[in-house]
Parts: structure tokens; C-alpha cells; sequence
């Protein structure tokens, strides 16, 4: 394969290894934190910072690292931004907070970071990890964040709590309990399938 | 040998770096992290069932031991005495617990406000015990002994319909926070009296 440019780095993220949809990592949150668009955009940005800082360390400390206990230290590194946001969410977005709730923690079991530590930040270099955690955390922003806009309107006839359409509209309430986000995020991936293939 | 001692050195710097990287953040957030924890779960509860009052419930709270548990009442005063008193209990709702804010007026022992907090019922029905005004008002005015029950179930509160099974919960949080206060009234009324108006 032939090395890739910081630009092809970035944008693969975005379209050809978008997580939810093409690597089908982190669906977890994406199916719990779609109810509404504030929950997956700030999901989406917790996720991202964690991402861009778990990848920028591990790929300028990979020399220092000891391959036999890799796994053990990039844990240790996003579990600790994982709780700085936390702790920075509670601070200062509280309500945002309270309706994440144990989604925050669980960034860290999240494969996401992880995944991208083990798969590229620990053989690539520092610019190119930022790169890459930035693609892949705006990828995963933009995936929740179309699918709770779905989820959202159709769900629950509002857009980030305002509301969409007149009253007449009967909000489907489906959309928004679990089974509903399968059938979306089912819908999402079915869509991504056809638009990818040649 | 050498190896495993580099391993190991590796691993507990990594630790010990995070574990004082994250004490600063920790202490540096803390004391805000309370205040919006008071002000954005309990503070619009209370101050909707508190409405009118001259002081900021917020601010005159006090804490008591019941049992293992400590307790918060947040104190309201009224016409210059401070014979009210807020705090929090929870009933069993549909997706786990419900929790209610009950404001009791001390000299009347009647309820002068009945409202939901925290609550994972379904959204859209379940939630609408806390979104209807109507539900909870039907507490209001009612002595805090009643046994509070859905007329289903042979009493007098009317149920938010398609969600009785959340409109019980809010009934048996309720009649908790009864016998919480039948339990603690002394120490509530003394600590309440020393409440600056």
C-alpha cells in the first residue's frame, strides 16, 4: 500500500473508514446517544477531543512505550482524558451531562480510541496520528449526528429541542426508544453499503 | 530481569503521571461540579414547589442523618417564618427510580408542592408525569399522612394516562417522603427554625 498523505489520513475518517458506518466500531453510544441531536454532536466531541489527545500522546511517547505493555499505557491514556472531560462536562455543561451519564465513562472500553492507538498511532508519526484522530473523531460526530437528527425529528417532531413541524404532526415515538435506533442505524449502514459500492 | 523491571517502570510512570494529572483537574473542578449537581438536578424542582417564597432555598439547606443516609432539606420561608421545608425521595417507576421533591408546610403538615426531578421513565409517556403540571398539582394542599394512591388502585390521584405504572411511582415517592418526615420532624423543625428569613 502506498503511504498516504496527512490530507488522505484525515479524510478517511470521514467517508472510507467513517467508524459507525464503515468499521462499525462504537456502536454502543451510537445507538443510545442518538435520541437527540445535543446528546450525539456532544458524544460526538467528547469522543473526538479524547481521540485527537489518545493519539497525538501514544504516537509521540510510541518510542518509550514497551510493546509487551502497550495496551496497558493506552489505557491508562484515554481512560485519563476520558475522565478530564467527564470531569470538565460536569463542570460546565451539566444538563448535557446528566443526559450522557455513564456513556462518558465507557468512552474508554469504547474500541474507538483504542482501536486507533493499537492500529495506527503506535506505527505512525505524531502529525499524522493528529490527522487521523481528528478524521475519525469528526467521522463518528457526523454519523451521530445524522442519525439523532433523524431520530429526532421524526421521533420526536424537534431539532436540538426546538421544535420542527407544526403540532399536526404526530411524532413516531418508535424512533426514539431502542429498537427504533436499530432499525435506523440498520437503515444508515444499509445506505452506506449501496453508496459504496462499485 | 532487566526487562521486566523496564516494563514495570514504564507502566508506573504512566500511572502516576495520570493519577496527578488527573488530582489537579479533580480539584480544580470540584467545587463547581457541587454547585451545578444542586442547581440543575434539584434547583428547578424546588424552586417551582418553593414558588414565592422570600429567601433562596438553595442556599438555606441543612443536612440530616437518617439511618445511614444523609439527607438534604432545602428550607423555604414564607411571610417571614421559615415554616417550610423541600427534599427529595424516590418511588419505583417503570425504568427505575423516580425521583420527587415534596415541599411540607410544618405547621400545617400539609403538602405545599409535589414535583419530579430525576426520572428514566419512557419518554413522550412515562416523562409525562413530570411535564403535566395537573398530575402533580393534585397533590397540593393534601396532609402529608394521606396514603397517596392512583384511583386504579383505590385512591384519589388521577393517573396520567397510558402511564400508571410512573404515576404509582411518583404516588409511592410520596408517601416515602410521609414517612420520612414522620420519622425526622423534630430535628427538621428545629434545624428549619434557625433558617435566617
Amino acid at each position: 500500500m502506498a503511504k498516504k498523505t496527512v490530507f488522505q489520513e484525515f479524510t478517511k475518517g470521514l467517508w472510507s473508514e467513517v467508524p459507525p458506518y464503515r468499521l462499525v466500531l462504537g456502536l454502543c453510544p451510537t445507538l443510545a446517544m442518538t435520541k437527540g441531536v445535543d446528546n450525539g454532536f456532544g458524544m460526538g466531541i467528547a469522543v473526538t477531543f479524547v481521540l485527537v489527545c489518545s493519539n497525538v500522546l501514544i504516537s509521540a511517547l510510541r518510542k518509550v512505550i514497551p510493546k509487551n505493555v502497550r495496551i496497558s499505557c493506552f489505557i491508562v491514556v484515554v481512560a485519563t482524558f476520558v475522565i478530564i472531560v467527564e470531569l470538565v462536562m460536569q463542570a460546565f455543561t451539566y444538563p448535557l451531562f446528566l443526559q450522557m451519564g455513564i456513556f462518558i465513562p465507557l468512552i474508554v472500553v469504547n474500541c474507538i480510541p483504542l482501536g486507533r492507538a493499537e492500529a495506527f498511532a503506535y506505527k505512525n508519526g505524531i502529525v499524522a496520528s493528529f490527522a487521523d484522530g481528528l478524521g475519525m473523531g469528526l467521522g463518528y460526530t457526523i454519523s451521530l449526528t445524522i442519525l439523532a437528527i433523524i431520530r429526532e425529528i421524526l421521533g420526536n417532531n424537534t431539532f436540538w429541542n426546538h421544535q420542527v413541524f407544526s403540532s399536526v404532526f404526530q411524532p413516531f415515538a418508535f424512533m426514539v426508544t431502542a429498537p427504533g435506533a436499530f432499525v435506523c442505524l440498520g437503515l444508515m449502514l444499509c445506505l452506506m453499503n449501496m453508496l459504496g459500492k462499485k | 530481569m532487566r526487562e521486566a523491571l523496564k516494563l514495570f517502570i514504564a507502566v508506573l510512570v504512566f500511572s502516576a503521571v495520570s493519577g496527578g494529572l488527573l488530582a489537579v483537574v479533580k480539584s480544580a473542578t470540584q467545587e463547581r461540579i457541587e454547585y451545578q449537581q444542586i442547581k440543575f438536578v434539584k434547583g428547578p424542582a424546588i424552586q417551582q414547589i418553593l414558588k414565592g417564597c422570600s429567601n433562596d432555598p438553595l442556599n438555606s439547606r441543612f443536612k440530616i442523618m437518617d439511618g445511614t443516609m444523609d439527607r438534604s432539606f432545602f428550607v423555604g420561608v414564607f411571610n417571614g417564618k421559615p415554616d417550610t421545608v423541600a427534599f427529595e425521595s424516590a418511588g419505583k417507576g417503570f425504568g427505575g427510580d423516580i425521583g420527587v421533591v415534596v415541599a411540607i408546610n410544618l405547621a400545617t403538615d400539609k403538602i405545599v408542592g409535589v414535583a419530579v426531578t430525576t426520572n428514566r421513565e419512557t419518554p413522550g409517556v412515562g416523562s409525562r408525569v413530570r411535564s403535566e403540571p395537573g398530575f402533580a398539582g393534585q397533590f397540593k394542599g393534601q396532609p402529608i399522612e394521606e396514603p397517596f394512591k392512583v384511583k386504579g388502585d383505590g385512591g384519589n390521584i388521577d393517573a396520567v394516562s397510558g402511564a400508571t405504572v410512573s404515576s404509582r411511582g411518583v404516588c409511592g415517592a410520596v408517601v416515602a417522603s410521609g414517612e420520612i418526615y414522620r420519622r425526622l420532624k423534630p430535628k427538621i423543625a428545629e434545624k428549619a427554625k434557625s433558617t435566617k428569613s
